[in-house]
This record gives structure tokens, C-alpha cells and sequence, in this order.
């Protein structure tokens, strides 16, 4: 195990010399855009010695096509847009809206549900996960995610976070928004989509909770958050901005420096392929490769505490405005609408599931009504930007009952042992919020449809259900396919490495004592 | 000297502690325990999981009386208790054969 971790601070210490010397070399070295095309396979094993190699140097967003001589004459003539201040502050308040959805909001549902014994490994794995994942986000994740490269990864442009800040100019790059013309500081963007990476890994550990070795799952998670989290985030999510649209000439050549989904034209506002189904199909993959726990369907597993669950699950519904809402990318009417969207919705499917549970099983629990929420938080996720209020309530309604079977029929059709119901929940959930928004972003039902961005309006083209819907499957087949192939690989070579369990005996006694040697209650 | 141990519902703690104050009885020992008789368990639902609980909370009260007071103290714990409905609980007593206050070394009646 020491010699496993040797290894891997002196991998780290590595990347981090490479690092800076292409960064030094940044400025005085060709621009090589085709070494930023690798293909997926090669990206992420190439690391280390492209950056040596072919250092890639670091442009201005905003002026990233231009060449040198007359970026300075562009700057020159018309000033730069600046990033509004109220902008600035309400994706602040979001970034904070997600820590606090992460941890302590998912730390604590989580926690709640699992036995006495285990309560500090969820505590713990959530939060080192979200330290990790940050950490990795500012060293490589956010510059393979949110720049250009080709369709499936991005590029090396901002390692290190490298760019941002010029010193030569004295400014700092600013990020493109889903507005002509307004823009966010660069790093309040890099901050926010930090977050989302965090909490989408940290969500995965429900799944195999209660069995699961600290140093596997903390391996597992780095292997992939890079090669399904990054991917997946730059085909849904990476576009080059609306402000370089400006005919159908330049938007059809702006749209193919897209993500791979994002140039097919699925819709996922805040997440519901790259953060949910991504996670969920992790999480169900992990379930049946790990095993089931000791015990499992002849001893009693019942939470150990439902008022730390109903403590998480507030916090996570109160987290998930920063979510939703900042996922607008700014402090405007679709800030507004993806608002009360996440707030119908999500009242919506607590009172279907709680109801739903009442009638089937006869009585209502403090455990449906925080499992309703959660589940249609998830569903609201991807469609709180497209579709209107009624849209968001009938999403809600729907998505209380089918994770409620999610949960039962399902899990028993499944057969793996999700401890948590992460699949039963996030997925199920994930998977009917991402086709519900190819239904009700439809105007005729009240929704968004498509903005045109070389009208600079709504798209005149009638909005064609079906053929959204459609979009929507491959958006949702392709994340599953990829996240499960990437998780049944890492899981693999994590087992051959460390082995993904911890012995039965340590399991009966419990993981905060035998992995973490504390307990999480005296009495 | 007697030793009552009585496993009673705990919500009926209060009552008892009162009705053994009145009738004299100075001190108790009260432990929260778990166990089944012909109450049975129940069960829990958790989403899809069904648990049977088959140990029910209850609360063990011990107290060391006199011989004198002994009747009156089972009969005042009986009646407290008694809610009428099955897993009202039961009381043991047993001999004691000697009681120390630790702080002055009285024994036997005097230490009660």
C-alpha cells in the first residue's frame, strides 16, 4: 500500500515539473492546434509528454482565433466586454450553493442512511472525494472539459488553470455565458464547474456504500472523473459561446468546435446525462462488480439516522438553486425561471412520492418525502432552463412515482445491492428528466424550444417534439454506454491494484474503525 | 431487603418514578433496554427494504426496598404501568442480601 502511494505522489510531483515548463514555454512557442486533436484514447496517457513536447500556448478567450498582431489592434479599437458585477455575485453565491449541496447536503443525506458503524466513511468519502476532485479540476479537468479540442475531449490550453490571468496585459480572460455580449470572470466559471465534478463523483459511493475500500474508491473516482466526468462534460456542455455567431456561416462553424452531443443538439441544463445518469450508471456498475454486503437481505441495514438524511436532503434542495440557477451563468430571467422550476418540481415529486408510498405501502415516511425531493431535483435538473413552471410540475409529478419504483420494483428486477439507491434514484430519475425535456421545452407546452442564435432570438423553426426526444436518447444512451464501459475498466484494474473491498471482518465491525480508527458516536 | 427490577413501556417512566417517590421507595436505577415478549416486533419500511424489529425499546427500573414496603412498592409499579394493552412489561423480585452506601458505610435497612 506505502509503496502504491510512493508512486503516486512522485507521478504527481512529475506532472506538476511538466506543468511549468509549458507553461514557461507558453509564450514563445508555435500555436500547434491539431496537437490539441488527439484522439480521446491518446489525450489522457499523452499528459505529460505533449505538453513538453508541443507546448500549447495560452489564448485570450475572447480574442482566441485572432492572431497576435491584430488582437492587440481589436483590443485597441473596441473595448472588451466586461463582466457585470450582479453576474459576478450570483455565480459566486452558486458556486457556494453547490459546496454546500456536496458537503455537508450529500454527506449527510448519505450518511443518515447507512448503519452507526459506517457514518464516518460516507462523511469521509464525500469529503475527500470533493477535495480530490478540486484539486484535479485545477491541475487538468476543467482545461480537458471547458476547451477546445475535438468532440469528445478538450485541450491542454489551460492546464494549470494557465491564461486566466495574463500578466503581460494585466487582465484576466473572461467566459462566455448563453448571451451575446455578457461574460463571466473566467475563474468564477472554472469555480463553479469545480463543483459539479465534485459532487457528480462524490454521488457514485452511495451505490457500494458500507463495503467498499477507502483507497479503491478514492482510485476508482480519479480514473473516472477523467475518463468518463471530462469527456462526457466536454460532449454535453463545451461550445465556443454565442458571441462568435454571427450568420449561419459562422454558427455552423462555431458549432462543430462543439462537444460532440452539444453539435447534435441534446438539452441538459444543469446536468441531468453529465452529473446524474454519468454517476448513477458508475455508482449501479460498482453495486454488482463490489458484491453484495454481508449480510444483506437476512440482517437488518435500516438507517441509522433519518433526521441527518432529512438535514441532507434540505440542504441538498436548498444547494440546488446554486445548481440549477447559476447553471444560467448568469443573473437573469432564465436564472429566474430554472428557479422556480427547481422549486415546483421538486415540491412536486415529494408529494407524489410520499402519496405514491401511502397508498401502496400504507403509510407516509420522513424517508419518501426526502427520497421525492432528491428524485425531483434530478429530473428537473437537465430541463429547469427549457421548460416552464407547468412543465417543471408535471416532470415532478411523474418523476415521484417512477422513482419510487425505481427503488422497488426495479431494484429487485436489478438485483445488485445499491446501498443508497443511487441508480434507483439519480438514474431513473436522470433518464426521465433528460427525455422530459426534449417533451416539455416544446413552446406548444410551454417550454423555451431552441434559441437561434444568429437571429439572436427564439428559433422560428417549429420545434418538433419526437425528433428532440430523440436527441435526448443518444444524449442519454451514450452517457450510460460510456460512463459503464470507463467504470467497469476502472473498477477492474482498481480491483488487480488495491482490491475494491475490505475484508468481511472489518465490515462487521464497521469502516470508521477499522479504515478511518474513530467512531462517529460515543454513548 | 428485595431487589424489584420491573421492564415497563418507556413512556411510563414519569408515572412510575412518582408513584414509587410517594410511597417512600428512596432511590432507582432506570437502564434503557431492548427485548421482546408476546408483544412481538414490528416492522420497518425503508424505500424497498423491509426490516422485522423484533427487539422493542423498553426501560428496566431497579429498586432495593424494605421488606416492609415491598407489596405496596409492586403493587404502586403495577398500577402505574398498566396500560391494558399487551407489552405492558413484567416485574422480578429477588432476595437481596446486603446493601452499602459507599459514602458512609451504613448497611443493610440504614443504607436503603
Amino acid at each position: 500500500m506505502k509503496n502504491v502511494f510512493k508512486q503516486m505522489l512522485v507521478a504527481g510531483a512529475l506532472l506538476a515539473s511538466v506543468g511549468m515548463t509549458s507553461f514557461a514555454f507558453a509564450d514563445d512557442a508555435p500555436a500547434k492546434p491539431e496537437a490539441a486533436a488527439a484522439s480521446v484514447a491518446t489525450a489522457a496517457s499523452a499528459t505529460a509528454t505533449a505538453a513538453v513536447v508541443t507546448p500549447i500556448p495560452a489564448p485570450d478567450v475572447a480574442v482566441a482565433s485572432l492572431p497576435a498582431a491584430t488582437a492587440d489592434a481589436a483590443a485597441a479599437s473596441a473595448p472588451a466586454v466586461v463582466a457585470n458585477k450582479g453576474d459576478t455575485a450570483w455565480m459566486l453565491v452558486s458556486t457556494l450553493l453547490v459546496i454546500l449541496m456536496t458537503i455537508p447536503g450529500l454527506a449527510l443525506f448519505y450518511g443518515g442512511l447507512v448503519r452507526s458503524k459506517n457514518m464516518l466513511s460516507i462523511l469521509m468519502q464525500v469529503f475527500m472525494i470533493f477535495a480530490v476532485i478540486i484539486v484535479l479540476w485545477c491541475i487538468y479537468g476543467y482545461s480537458l472539459a471547458f476547451t477546445e479540442g475535438n468532440s469528445v475531449i478538450g485541450g491542454f490550453d489551460r492546464v494549470f488553470l494557465k491564461g486566466i490571468w495574463d500578466p503581460v496585459k494585466g487582465s484576466f480572460a473572461t467566459a462566455a455565458t448563453f448571451s451575446k455580449g455578457v461574460v463571466i470572470p473566467e475563474f468564477v466559471y472554472v469555480a463553479f464547474q469545480a463543483t459539479f465534478a465534485a459532487i457528480t463523483c462524490g454521488l457514485i459511493i452511495g451505490a457500494f456504500a458500507e463495503r467498499a475500500k477507502f483507497s479503491a474508491v478514492l482510485a476508482f473516482v480519479v480514473l473516472w472523473f477523467t475518463f468518463s466526468y471530462l469527456p462526457i462534460a466536454h460532449m454535453v456542455w463545451f461550445w465556443t459561446g454565442p458571441d462568435g455567431i454571427k450568420d449561419a456561416a459562422s454558427a455552423a462553424a462555431e458549432l462543430v468546435k462543439g462537444g460532440f452531443l452539444q453539435q447534435k443538439g441534446a438539452l441538459d441544463f444543469a446536468g441531468g446525462t453529465v452529473v446524474h445518469i454519468n454517476a448513477a450508471v458508475a455508482g449501479l456498475v460498482g453495486a454488482i462488480m463490489i458484491g453484495k454486503r454481508v449480510g444483506y437481505g437476512r440482517e437488518s441495514m435500516a438507517p441509522h439516522s433519518l433526521t441527518m438524511t432529512m438535514i441532507g436532503a434540505s440542504l441538498l434542495w436548498v444547494g440546488w438553486f446554486g445548481f440549477n440557477a447559476g447553471s444560467a451563468l448568469e443573473a437573469g430571467d432564465i436564472a429566474a425561471l430554472a428557479f422556480v422550476n427547481t422549486l415546483l418540481a421538486t415540491a412536486a415529486a415529494a408529494v407524489s412520492w410520499v402519496f405514491g408510498e401511502w397508498m401502496s405501502k400504507g403509510k407516509p415516511s420522513m424517508l419518501g418525502g426526502a427520497s421525492g425531493a432528491v428524485a425531483g431535483l434530478v429530473a428537473i435538473t437537465p430541463a429547469c432552463g427549457f421548460v416552464g413552471p407547468m412543465g417543471a410540475l408535471v416532470i415532478g409529478l411523474l418523476v415521484g412515482v417512477i422513482c419510487l419504483w425505481g427503488v422497488n420494483g426495479l431494484k429487485r428486477m436489478i438485483g445488485a445491492d445499491d446501498s443508497l439507491d443511487v441508480f434507483g434514484v439519480h438514474g431513473v430519475g436522470g433518464i426521465f428528466g433528460a427525455l422530459a425535456t426534449g417533451v416539455f421545452a416544446a413552446p406548444a407546452l410551454g417550454g423555451q424550444g431552441i434559441m437561434d442564435y444568429v437571429a439572436n432570438k427564439m428559433s422560428a423553426d417549429p420545434y418538433v417534439i419526437f425528433d428532440q426526444v430523440k436527441v435526448q436518447a443518444i444524449a442519454v444512451g451514450t452517457t450510460i454506454i460510456w460512463s459503464a464501459v470507463v467504470s467497469v475498466i476502472a473498477y477492474k484494474l482498481v480491483d488487480l491494484v488495491i482490491g475494491l473491498r475490505v475484508p468481511e471482518d472489518e465490515e462487521r465491525e464497521g469502516l470508521d474503525i477499522t479504515s478511518h480508527g474513530e467512531s462517529a458516536y460515543h454513548s | 431487603m428485595k431487589l424489584i427490577t420491573a421492564i415497563i413501556k418507556p413512556f411510563k417512566l414519569d408515572e412510575v418514578r412518582e408513584a414509587l417517590s410517594e410511597m417512600g421507595v428512596q432511590g432507582i436505577t432506570v437502564t434503557e433496554v431492548k427485548g421482546f415478549g408476546r408483544q412481538k416486533g414490528h416492522t420497518e419500511l425503508y424505500r424497498g427494504a423491509e426490516y422485522v424489529v423484533d427487539f422493542l425499546p423498553k426501560t428496566k427500573i431497579e429498586a432495593a426496598v424494605d421488606d416492609a414496603i415491598v407489596d405496596r412498592a409492586i403493587e404502586a409499579i403495577e398500577s402505574a404501568a398498566r396500560t391494558g394493552k399487551i407489552g405492558d412489561g413484567k416485574i422480578f423480585v429477588y432476595d437481596l442480601q446486603q446493601v452499602v452506601r459507599i459514602r458512609t458505610g451504613e448497611t443493610g435497612n440504614d443504607a436503603l
